[in-house]
């Protein structure tokens, strides 16, 4: 059962071989066994998920069943789940249990599904390796045979982990310069960022609010899309939540390519992409002429200066985003306070690992008086800019494709002393986010035994095509079949 | 050496929405400590704020009702800063984009004229929790019922140039937003905070001396002491040859003292920026308008109108018409009451004295302005003196019993103006009292004449039971004594 997709999944609950206690049983049984290797897991709650799979056998004998009634499936531990433990990956929440969901957990368990616990990640969102985690790294099911460890990519790398591992067939992420993308590319699977406002932030805890955004990652498209079903939406309690249809993601999977136009930016097929890379890359775009698509080369003249804006703004978000782990009303406290400032200084200091540190830093120095017009001002602009060049491309094609990282996935320890060449792993992805369009990563290759992930980048609110997209793909390749060794 | 003082304001006022401007708790004051404060209040991790639509419509009012423009495009940002009743550590408040801009109030001076003070604008924002240093023991207690609370911060230009002129513009807006109905108004409660900017420049001169701001005054008798109290502070200094350091201080009312908070080295550096969870909010024409419809009738035009429609003199007019509530009893006394300066001087008199006593509002008073008003009939066709009117005034007030005729009935406070049995008890006590009737025929200083005739009413008084119309004694009494 756990090569299973998300729609298979459905399919034996709905047939009736199989009940979701037993399924969930199985997935939890496997997930005890097998995550010593990855550590992808966080938190198993496997009580509350036998509960929601109880709730789901009865739910389908009431004939109340959606698509994901009784499906397992895992949280990032960034979604607020009522009852059970939120870390966000750090010790400031290790001991935080919210009395609420965030708006993503209500819509699944509004569906059915079964969550079988919450996903490791880089603490506080902020990595591209998820070796931040307060709960340890982890290891990518890929290139394990080779013997060495392998980042999963970050920060979502717990869910891709999960997923490709088959420990879980579907697992939220978020993506606030690559989260979703990235890991999903290094471990070999499915993952999609959603236009900005396209799901709702309540109860996913903030690093970067302009930026952050939830979103699905699974095996393949059509699981995305199933996902993206329940994720999107408006939802009044986040006012820059957009209100806005939703179409049905499966409805579209099937239309043909034939005519759609393909726009290769040409500052991401630079030298400095590995050729390795470049190849596995332009070998998808191919694939995708043979279905009919067209190629052109186009440009988006500011994006080099994407991740110096980024460097800038999600910090300064961040700064004031984590201003709330003060010690006073939940979270980490530090023991014997002396008074007021001790207890500040120290529990931000014992709670809060170094990334957060340095980025707190960071934006708060950027916001300062007498830097905030060189520094968050110019950013602004820069963003404005970055906003305009992807309109511009737009006029011309339908979707851009480009790689999703620089390389494969690296060695644990490799990058994370080099905090610079680590922001560059965001250099494909994070301009995505500056402009708030939607992006997904297919598996298109593997390199020395490693995967690499094709980048679709669509216009706003071209979800459907995007996964239309990679459906198709995934249709002709098999990439997204092949299960780490 | 003299002194010019510049004197400009920051006013806090809670709007009186029922929930918060970005959560859906409620905002009335006095729950149990932190019943009132939900996920968002507290800042719990994910949570988002949602924009409160009538906060922006009571500022959009508040705007209207000072002449001033409102901005189109209102941003919220976040002001940094550590505090523990700040739950988010930033406080979500306006600062280049407010929701109101550049207006004016006109204030009315002792002398008579008026004085146009500029307001630089008023911006939207939520009010903190409370920090309880009291009965923790060496701690400090938070509640966070007020987190989150709506306030419309109203900021000056610095017009004013002493203490009487702050006081009537702080009492004038007082008098604006109540009658908006956007604030209760209520300063014992927080309702309204002032902070006061002062600074002193030689008399003359163009240049600006360095100000102090004084925090957190919550009665117009205290903003009023503490900026004599500061006045008086920067002069000592400045006329010993030093220099005021610019700072803010907090003033003790009680001990009539001021200390520094902090200075501006020390001032925090709030790094604000715009909050990403808030989307910019467009203020149309139609919000505009619909603001503009709601606009009850404001202080300046209701004391017109009381001059105009019940004949009131200025000083009556501007009183009765200040606060809204007090207005509107006023004219309810006056619907039932008929004879509208009768009822200025009940409601300014005893009715305003007992509520003072009593630590009461208008909305408090346990009688009605329809009771009044009836008291009011009685006294104007005679069958109330205002001694008789002053116990049926009491048994309202106390509740004993609320129809106004019965007291009377009851407590036999009936005048007698049958003038007939009036004349016959004068012809009776005049007869015995000769002594003093030749002394007061003899006397030619009119003055003196009008005294010695308050010696006959004690004696009227008594032989009518008290129930004889003092007026209709003392005409007859004139009358029979020869003038």
């Amino acid at each position: 059962m756990h090569n299973k997709s998300v729609a298979e999944l459905s399919r034996e609950l709905e047939s009736g071989r199989i009940s979701s206690v037993e399924l969930t049983q199985q997935f939890l049984d496997r997930l005890k066994t097998e995550d010593g290797k990855y550590n992808s897991f966080i938190t198993i709650s496997e009580e509350q998920a036998l509960a929601e799979a109880r709730a789901a056998d009865e739910m389908r004998a009431a004939g109340k069943a959606t698509v994901w009634t009784g499906v397992p499936f895992a949280h990032k531990d960034i979604f607020c789940t009522s009852g059970i433990r939120t870390s966000c990956g750090s010790k400031m929440l290790d001991n935080f249990v919210p009395p609420y969901d965030a708006t993503v957990t209500a819509n699944f368990k509004a569906a059915g599904a079964v969550c079988l616990g919450k996903t490791n990640m880089d603490e506080f969102a902020m990595g591209s390796s998820n070796e931040s985690s307060f709960y340890g790294a982890v290891t990518n099911p890929w290139g394990l045979s080779g013997g060495d460890k392998r980042v999963p990519g970050g920060s979502s790398g717990g869910s891709a982990a999960a997923v490709a591992a088959r420990l879980v067939p579907a697992a939220t992420g978020t993506d606030t310069g690559g989260s979703i993308r990235q890991p999903a590319a290094l471990c070999g699977i499915t993952g999609l960022k959603p236009t900005y406002g396209r799901v709702s932030r309540y109860g996913m805890i903030a690093f970067a609010s302009s930026l952050d955004q939830g979103g699905p990652m699974a095996r393949t498209a059509e699981d995305a899309a199933l996902m993206l079903n329940v994720m999107a939406g408006h939802d009044p309690k986040d006012s820059t939540c957009i209100d806005r249809e939703v179409p049905d993601y499966t409805a579209t999977l099937n239309e043909p390519l034939k005519g759609l136009k393909i726009g290769l930016p040409k500052e991401y097929f630079s030298d400095q992409l590995a050729p390795a890379m470049q190849e596995q890359v332009r070998n998808a775009i191919r694939e995708y002429e043979k279905l009919g698509a067209t190629v052109k080369e186009v440009s988006l003249p500011n994006a080099k200066l994407a991740i110096a804006a980024y460097y800038v703004i999600a910090p300064a978000e961040a700064s004031a985003n984590l201003s709330r782990f003060d010690g006073v009303r939940y979270g980490y406290r530090c023991a014997d306070p002396k008074d007021l400032m001790d207890m500040y200084t120290r529990s931000r200091a014992e709670g809060f690992g170094n990334e957060v540190k340095r980025r707190i830093l960071v934006g708060s120095y950027a916001l300062s008086a007498g830097y905030f017009d060189a520094y968050y001002l110019k950013a602004q602009k820069v963003r404005r800019l970055i906003q305009q060049d992807f309109i511009n491309a737009f006029r011309e094609v339908d979707v851009l494709m480009s790689p999703v990282s620089p390389t494969p996935a690296f060695k644990q320890g490799e990058k994370n002393t080099d905090p610079v060449s680590m922001y560059l792993e965001d250099v494909f992805t994070i301009a995505i986010n500056l402009a708030g369009i939607p992006a997904m990563s297919v598996p298109a290759g593997f390199v020395d035994g490693l995967p690499v992930g094709l980048q679709i980048i669509g216009d706003y609110f071209s979800e459907a095509r995007l996964l239309n997209a990679a459906h198709q793909f995934q249709q002709v390749t098999d990439w997204h079949q092949r299960e780490p060794q | 050496m003299q002194w010019d003082i510049v004197i400009g304001l920051e006013i806090h006022v809670q709007l009186a929405t029922q929930t918060k401007i970005f959560s859906g708790s409620s905002t009335a004051y006095g729950a149990e400590p932190n019943t009132q404060a939900n996920a968002v209040d507290l800042a719990m991790p994910g949570t988002l704020p949602v924009p409160n639509e009538q906060a922006f419509r009571y500022a959009v009012m508040f705007g209207l009702a000072t002449n001033a423009e409102i901005g189109r495009r209102s941003v919220f940002e976040r002001k940094n800063y550590f505090y523990p009743d700040l739950p988010k550590g930033y406080q979500t408040t306006q600062l280049a984009q407010p929701i109101v801009g550049p207006g004016y109030v006109d204030i009315d001076l002792a002398d008579g004229s008026t004085k146009r003070v500029r307001i630089h604008h008023a911006h939207l924002e939520e009010d903190a929790g409370k920090s309880l240093h009291e009965d923790y023991h060496g701690m400090t207690g938070i509640d966070l019922n007020r987190a989150g609370t709506p306030l419309i911060e109203v900021v000056t230009e610095p017009d004013m140039t002493s203490a009487e002129e702050a006081v009537a513009f702080a009492k004038k807006l007082h008098s604006i937003v109540t009658s908006l109905g956007i604030c209760d108004g209520d300063m014992s409660q927080g309702s309204m905070r002032f902070d006061v900017n002062i600074s002193l420049k030689p008399k003359g001169s163009d240049t600006l001396g360095t100000r102090t701001e004084t925090k957190n005054l919550n009665s117009f008798r205290f903003m009023e002491q503490a900026i004599a109290h500061e006045v008086e502070r920067q002069m000592d200094i400045l006329e010993d040859g030093g220099v005021i350091v610019q700072e803010t201080r907090l003033y003790n009312g009680d001990r009539d003292e001021s200390r520094s908070m902090r200075t501006k080295e020390e001032a925090n550096d709030y790094r604000y920026f715009p909050c990403p969870d808030l989307l910019p909010v467009e203020i149309d024409d139609a919000f505009i308008e619909d603001a503009r419809s709601r606009l009850p009738e404001l202080p300046d035009a209701r004391r017109a109108r009381f001059k105009e429609q019940y004949g009131l003199n200025d000083y009556d007019a501007g009183i009765l018409s200040a606060d809204a509530k007090l207005a509107a009893f006023f004219e309810e006394t006056v619907e039932h009451g008929k004879d509208a300066k009768l009822a200025a001087n009940w409601i300014q008199g005893e009715f305003s004295a007992r509520l003072n006593a009593e630590e009461k509002s208008v909305a408090e008073a346990p009688i009605t302005g329809a009771q009044l008003g009836a008291m009011v009939t009685r006294i104007a066709d005679n069958t109330l003196s205002s001694a008789g009117a002053k116990k049926v005034f009491e048994a309202l007030w106390t509740g004993e019993n609320n129809d106004v005729d019965a007291i009377i009935e009851a407590k036999g406070l009936k005048q007698v103006s049958d003038t007939g049995a009036l004349e016959s008890m004068v012809d009776e006590v005049l007869a015995g009292m000769p002594d003093q009737v030749t002394q007061y025929q003899n006397e030619e200083d009119p003055k003196k004449r009008k005294k010695m005739l308050g010696g006959f009413m004690g004696p009227l008084m008594k032989a009518s039971k008290g129930q004889g119309n003092p007026k209709l004694f003392n005409e007859i009494l004139v009358r029979k004594l020869g003038g």
